[in-house]
């Protein structure tokens, strides 16, 4: 993508909260919802003579991201302090990674308008995160629920080119994050959080231009629109002549703009040293071996099976691996359904739709994936028509019923006797001489008509592919 | 060495007000601490890998296991200004 011989440079620093059940260096809970300081200790509020302790599940954690995304796995990394004062950051400075960090050249694939396109991950290292403020003008209110929380910071090379690569990007990220279940992915609770570095430099220039570091998106869509912004934002200023200042940049999606908010300090401002209080986090191959034997497998693996395992097509396969516990359900509806290609069309039809409608997630799906994979098994055994299946979903989705009970409850059973067919044919044929006179007489059209007095005869329960086949003898005279 | 300048960019890093004659003071102060150091470094590193930490105990990394010590009321207990259980701190923007 390139505008007015333009084009830019992009790479993304996401900040992925690790779903541990307590901090990176003490026991406080991570729960969200807790009440004001409820989630504080001595060492999360940095009160002197206080030690961290690492939490060994966010090294695990960490790794497992690392391997997931081809990085390699540092044997020895090391803690540093970023020295900077806020009020929301305790002690004085953050524990982070910061030459040293845990993984490192990593990639990761993902399709953009079906284009393939690989992005190169330089680094993902440990870090805690800071205390939330609240601004009141005369006064800022802090609370230290979320100081300590594990976060894992995952860098990109800055090898995106187009606002749409960068937010493919992310989503990618995150796929993988919760298919490892090691981070809720949540922008808007700020779970993930996506940082953008901008710049821009004219098409083959080799050296890029100052960049631009924009925060506060929290959703994917602003993630493009604020990049989109700043692209343009950055090829006006330079084609007027003015210089693009290294800066931090936030988003505003009220006024879907971006506006300044600090210049950037010096990297060597926030004077980094290794953690004196901190081992080095040591690692030894069995162990990373052990990390990666347990990784689960991933989009893209999983999509190709179901290519390969379930013969679906490669749009099924992409939307069904969109969210691991989609994946899960499929799999589980299609095993107990006997047609994988029709519990998949159920789901990205039917259930997709109604799941959006009722703005819920797959988990909370009133319907579970052994009631609609026996529903989808009813239909291929002809115990009930395609359209019967409509009526017994759309009871599953309001009761929770199992399809078996509803079939029954409701009368719903198919008719698949020919004989039985057969006589309704006859029944209606000789009560529409007339029609009957007109179709034999060429006005084939009206065979919908008996189509509809026959499934209207059999209250429905015809197979409607046998009442064609017998309609179209019949009708023949 | 440690000019005028430079002590002035360490104390605004620091958040630390410096007066004039103080800045004179810790500037000569400090140029002599880091002449300490450029004499250490004047010895000769090479192939030796730089040291994290002396102690060579293995690391202890602690079960994922949530402990609760003290309650918010606890923890905001001694701060100089509260608001509920929140810290309440001078205004930062």
């Amino acid at each position: 993508m390139s505008t007015k011989g333009y084009e830019a440079v992009i790479g993304l620093e996401i900040h992925a909260q690790l779903k541990t059940n307590s901090k990176m260096f003490c026991s406080d809970s991570t729960k969200f919802d807790a009440a004001d300081n409820e989630n504080t200790s001595p060492v999360s509020v940095g009160m002197p003579g206080t030690l961290p302790v690492v939490n060994k599940t966010a090294i695990e954690f960490s790794v497992k991201t690392g391997l997931a995304l081809g990085c390699e796995i540092r044997r020895k990394s090391v803690f540093s302090r970023k020295n900077y004062f806020y009020p929301d950051l305790p002690k004085g400075y953050q524990i982070s990674q910061y030459d040293e960090p845990l993984c490192e050249h990593g990639k990761i694939t993902f399709k953009v308008d079906d284009v393939e396109k690989t992005v190169s991950i330089t680094r993902a290292h440990m870090e805690e995160d800071a205390g939330k403020s609240n601004h009141f003008g005369e006064y800022t209110l802090i609370n230290y629920n979320r100081s300590g929380i594990p976060l894992l910071e995952i860098v990109s090379g800055p090898d995106m080119r187009s606002a749409a690569e960068a937010a493919q990007y992310a989503r990618t990220v995150r796929q993988v994050l919760r298919y490892l279940d090691v981070c809720d992915g949540n922008l808007e609770e700020g779970s993930l959080r996506c940082d953008c570095n901008v710049s821009v430099r004219k098409v083959g220039a080799e050296k890029f231009g100052t960049k631009v570091e924009i925060k506060n998106i929290n959703s994917f869509r602003f993630v493009e629109k604020a990049i989109d912004f700043e692209i343009d934002r950055q090829i006006d200023a330079v084609e007027r002549g003015e210089k693009i200042l290294q800066e931090t940049r936030l988003w505003d999606p009220d006024k879907n703009r971006t506006f300044s908010m600090r210049t950037k300090e010096d990297a060597q401002d926030y004077r980094y040293f290794p953690d004196p209080d901190l081992l080095p986090v040591i690692l030894t191959g069995e162990q990373i071996e052990k990390f990666r034997q347990e990784l689960p497998e991933l989009p893209l693996a999983r999509q190709q099976r179901f290519m390969t395992e379930h013969a679906l097509p490669l749009y099924d396969a992409e939307v069904l691996t969109t969210e691991r516990e989609l994946a899960d359900y499929f799999e589980e509806t299609a095993k107990i359904s006997g047609n994988s290609k029709a519990a998949s069309n159920w789901i990205m039809t039917e259930l997709l739709r109604e799941l959006k409608n009722a703005e819920k997630s797959i988990v909370d799906s009133p319907i579970k994936p052994a009631a609609l994979g026996k529903m989808v098994a009813l239909i291929e055994k002809g115990t009930i028509s395609g359209k019967m299946g409509k009526t017994v979903f759309q009871e599953m989705w309001a009761s929770g019923q199992d399809p078996e009970e509803i079939v029954k409850a409701k009368g719903l059973v198919q008719i698949t006797d020919t004989s039985a067919i057969e006589k309704i044919i006859d029944e209606v044929i000789a009560a529409n001489p007339q029609q009957t006179a007109d179709y034999r007489g060429g006005r084939v059209k009206l065979f919908g008509f008996f189509v509809g007095a026959v499934m209207k005869a059999s209250k429905g329960q015809a197979n409607p592919e046998t009442v064609n086949q017998l309609l179209t003898k019949k009708l023949q005279g | 060495m440690i000019d005028h300048k430079a002590l002035e960019h360490i104390a605004h890093l620091a958040k630390l007000y410096v007066s004039e004659t103080e800045a004179q003071e810790f500037a000569s102060q400090l140029s002599k601490a880091l002449g300490h150091f450029e004499q250490i470094s004047k010895v000769d590193t090479k192939g030796v890998e730089p040291l994290v930490t002396p102690s060579e105990v293995e690391a202890y990394w602690r079960p994922d296991e949530v402990k609760k010590e003290l309650t918010a009321e606890e923890i905001v207990a001694n701060a100089p200004a509260r608001t509920g259980n929140l810290f309440t701190v001078p205004p930062v923007v």
